[in-house]
């Protein structure tokens, strides 16, 4: 029979820190769960997206001179501006989770409000993005027309495949930002309150984590819907 | 102190018994009446307590779905559609499947007995993320309360499959509520697999390597490595069909170039490898009872350890033998089609190591062991047709007739299902402090057994002769057959009513039960009937291998 | 504390490279490659991608476990892709029986 051996709790000095939760022996062991549990939880994103990714790539080579008339009417600019945006904001979510983890109070607020700031800005203007496309009648739907993309008869079909899959990715990545920004905000105000500290600051880091995937796949979005065919 | 009371008696005589390890007899407070009052239940973070939530929510959908079973198997004694019309059978078999896979076959084991058991097999307090296991009962609640929507609003007709562009453009039916609630739920099953493998990593109690754990704990791991990778899939493709019909953000639409194929192989990409996540967990259960009820080490631990991984790992590469016949690549089907008969063998090796672990062993035939032989015989079975269907020339005859159905309910009712039912008595006493009564349950697994058979053997032969599946009217010739299997199902029926009596009726008269009446090995059975909340008095150490029952106890033959 | 603190510096830089390889793809995508367009943006997102999983997500400095998971994830997300891919691809390989 396996021994139910004396070996009591552990010695460990933050045995009695209050953010230590009773079923782990120390805050180390707590954290390290918390971080292989926000990578499988990552991983489930990947697969997530990546639905959707498969279906581009196959439509793409489906339809590749439709997708390259679709993709130039997208605003190029505005694309690079929002990648620029997110990378800025990926550096400030991890100079929030540094100053968390060096126990700097004030800095970590301040990256963290500058991460909102920059993730309102891609929100805004993505939402100028939408409004256009809006208004060039390049929503899918029964209104979807796609004169102006320089596609006729057959090769304007697909068009709206390629307009479905622009909204449902930009869309997708967008609403997981949607999320992500309130949750910054409330680590912003939990870190004013002098939260966190050296010895835990596991949700900051964790929030860091989404922040950063949700950036990834921004970075993948950006050629892939933007840039197809810009030479022609 | 405790009179030991064994669970009836059956087989030869046991051998003098040992006196119970760890608490002699329930402790006054324990995880069930720690607290009391509806708050401490549904805000509970205990895993105890949460499986019980789970139990509860199981068993209502599976009484859900049996129910639209039981108007299928009414409307297929004659061969006229005359009990229903066209479309209201439609949504009979789409709701059926539904909720039995999503809602029960899917959650069943792990949420119930994984949830319960796993930090007790690894010597934890708990899984590593207790709020977020609440979180997951609450979510799959909400996508069940989506699904019981759907059904009060006139239901789905596309099939549990949703394929397009009928669930997209065609049907009129509430195809978006239907596909948010699975969306919903199965974010629950991603939860509850990621707590699993981040526990089964992280918390382990010192002494327990990878290779000294409960085959149980392995079959789980694996489950959750495909509940983890495979079920962000089928969100995503269930979405996009939500998002065509309520935003026509069409990927599926014919008319403009897109390709309903696509929508298969998303859908069976997940929809496979659930599969596996229905009969894994089972496969789990058969390895604990086989051993505690041969008194017996498994035979070829390390083998069929790895064998889970494999099922999982390989089972994700076939998704493709669903649509030989879909205007998929031909090239692509054989190649489905050798992979599929690939993934049987490490499902072959469990049922040759079971059974190799029965023979010579000290077998006894109580409740678990019933189930759990019923198991490897139907699982067999199931098994082989499955090859049949592996097979590209077979399959294009047999494809969408009934011989499918027979295949696929002979593994997951008769496999997963008596999988379920025979863990469940199993644990039953760790989980209630109490102990069923012996001679109804064997009564009922024999029931069960045989209403099973009577239900779904005949439908490999009507199958074969033709007979589609999905169809309410069907040619005379095979009245007798569905007949016969209507029979059985109403038998069947009475097999899974039975335990729902004698199980509740024990709760409050049952003998109580010692922590361990099996004597079975484990961690699981040092603690108390029922556990108190933090399960262990004090930390358990392992310092031997899984399943060592005593060489005395190996050498009796039966 | 057995944590790995990054040095700001070194996230200054990832910053920099990142924003580099956001001119450099936007540049490469208005010069005509040929077939090569593709690959050359994939490869320059893909390494931007490592950039930002290696030292922002830490999981230069994190357990192998964590990597483990890392490469599991985007294995998965392969298969998924070149199996149906492979579909599409092979169609006409093979004739069916009657065709």
């Amino acid at each position: 029979m396996s021994s139910v051996a004396e070996t009591g709790h552990g010695g460990t000095a933050d045995r009695h820190h209050p953010d230590l939760v009773h079923h782990f022996e120390s805050l180390p062991a707590q954290k390290e769960a918390a971080t292989l549990g926000m990578w499988v939880f990552l991983v489930t994103e990947v697969m997530f997206f990546g639905g959707l990714f498969l279906s581009y790539t196959i439509y793409r080579n489906l339809y590749f001179h439709a997708f390259v008339q679709s993709s130039r009417h997208l605003n190029l600019t505005l694309g690079a501006i929002n990648t620029a945006v997110l990378i800025c904001s990926s550096l400030t979510m991890a100079m929030g989770v540094h100053s968390a983890a060096v126990g700097r109070r004030r800095a970590t607020v301040t990256w963290l409000l500058l991460t909102v700031a920059l993730g309102s800005v891609f929100l805004g203007i993505k939402a100028v993005e939408y409004k256009d496309k809006f208004d060039h009648h390049l929503v899918p739907g029964e209104r979807f027309q796609a004169e102006e993309l320089h596609l006729e008869g057959e090769e304007a079909r697909p068009a709206q495949i390629f307009y479905s899959l622009y909204f449902a990715m930009t869309g997708l990545h967008a609403t997981h930002m949607v999320i992500g920004v309130p949750i910054i905000l409330i680590l912003a105000w939990m870190a004013h309150r002098g939260r966190f500290s050296p010895e835990y600051h596991t949700p900051v880091e964790m929030t860091g984590l989404y922040w950063h995937f949700v950036d990834i796949i921004w970075i993948f979005l950006f050629p892939l819907l933007y840039l197809i065919g810009r030479h022609h | 102190m405790t009179t030991q009371i064994g669970p009836g008696e059956s087989g030869p005589p046991r051998p003098p018994v040992p006196p119970t390890i760890g608490e002699p007899s329930p402790p006054r407070v324990n995880y069930l009446n720690v607290a009391y009052g509806v708050k401490s239940w549904l805000l509970t973070t205990d895993h105890k307590r949460i499986a019980l939530l789970y139990l509860a929510g199981v068993t209502l959908m599976f009484f859900l779905g049996g129910s639209f079973a039981v108007l299928i198997r009414l409307e297929l004694v004659t061969p006229a559609g005359d009990l229903v019309q066209s479309e209201t059978y439609n949504k009979l078999f789409t709701m059926h499947g539904i909720i039995m896979v999503f809602f029960f076959l899917i959650p069943s084991i792990p949420a119930v007995l994984g949830n319960f058991l796993i930090p007790l097999m690894i010597g934890a307090r708990d899984l590593a993320f207790p709020r977020l296991n609440l979180a997951s009962w609450y979510i799959y609640m909400l996508g069940a309360v989506f699904t019981i929507y759907t059904l009060v609003s006139g239901g789905v007709d596309t099939g549990w499959t949703f394929y397009t562009p009928y669930s997209t453009t065609y049907s009129n039916t509430h195809v978006i509520a239907a596909g948010l609630g699975i969306f919903i739920t199965g974010f629950s099953s991603i939860l509850t697999g990621l707590n699993f493998i981040v526990t089964i990593h992280r918390m382990r109690a010192p002494g327990l390597t990878w290779f000294r754990l409960p085959l149980f704990v392995w079959t789980h791991y694996a489950t959750s490595l495909i509940m983890v990778l495979g079920t962000p899939v089928i969100a995503i493709t269930l979405l996009t069909v939500v998002l065509e019909r309520a935003l026509h953000l069409g990927i599926y639409d014919p008319r403009l170039g897109g390709d309903p194929v696509l929508f298969q192989h998303l859908f069976w990409f997940y929809s496979h490898p659930a599969v596996y996540i229905m009969i894994l967990p089972a496969m789990g259960v058969i390895s604990e009872v086989v051993t505690c009820f041969s008194r017996k080490r498994i035979f070829g631990y390390t083998a069929v350890a790895i064998a889970s991984l494999a099922i999982a790992v390989i089972g994700f590469l076939v998704w493709g033998h669903h649509m030989f016949i879909s205007g998929q690549s031909t090239y692509a089907g054989l190649v489905f089609s050798f992979l599929s008969f690939l993934v049987a063998i490490p499902s072959a090796i469990k049922v040759f190591n079971w059974t190799a672990t029965l023979y010579k062993g000290s077998v006894s035939y109580d409740t678990p062991m019933l189930y759990a032989i019923g198991f490897i015989g139907l699982f067999t079975i199931g098994g082989l047709t499955g090859i049949f269907l592996a097979a590209l020339g077979l399959d294009v005859h047999v494809t969408d007739t009934y011989f499918v159905v027979a295949h696929f309910h002979y593994i997951m009712v008769g496999g997963a299902i008596m999988g379920y039912l025979g863990g469940i008595h199993f644990w039953w006493p760790k989980i209630t402090g109490r102990l069923y009564p012996e001679m109804w349950a064997r009564v009922a697994a024999v029931i069960v057994f045989a209403g099973f058979n009577l239900t779904f053997f005949p439908q490999f032969i009507l199958g074969y002769l033709g007979m589609p599946r999905r169809y309410h009217a069907y040619p005379e010739e095979f009245q007798v057959l569905n007949v016969m299997s209507s029979a059985g199902a109403s038998i069947l029926g009475l097999g899974y009513l039975l335990p729902m009596v004698y199980l509740v009726w024990s709760m409050r008269y049952g003998p109580r039960a010692s922590a361990n009446p099996w004597q079975a090995k484990g961690l699981e059975w040092q603690a108390a009937s029922p556990p108190i909340t933090e399960n262990f008095e004090r930390q358990p150490v392992v310092t031997e291998e899984a399943y060592a029952y005593a060489p005395e106890e190996e050498a009796r033959v039966v | 504390m057995s944590e790995h603190i990054v040095s700001p510096r070194v996230y200054v830089a990832v910053f920099v490279a990142l924003m580099v390889l956001t001119a450099a793809t936007v540049f490469a995508a208005t010069v005509d490659l040929g077939r090569w367009n593709t690959p050359v943006a994939l490869f320059i997102a893909v390494t931007k991608a490592v950039l930002v999983v290696l030292f922002f997500m830490h999981v230069k400095y994190s357990s192998r476990l964590v990597a483990l998971a890392v490469g599991a994830g985007l294995l998965w997300l392969g298969t998924l892709i070149a199996g149906v891919v492979a579909d599409y691809l092979t169609r006409g390989w093979v004739g069916t029986p009657g065709t």
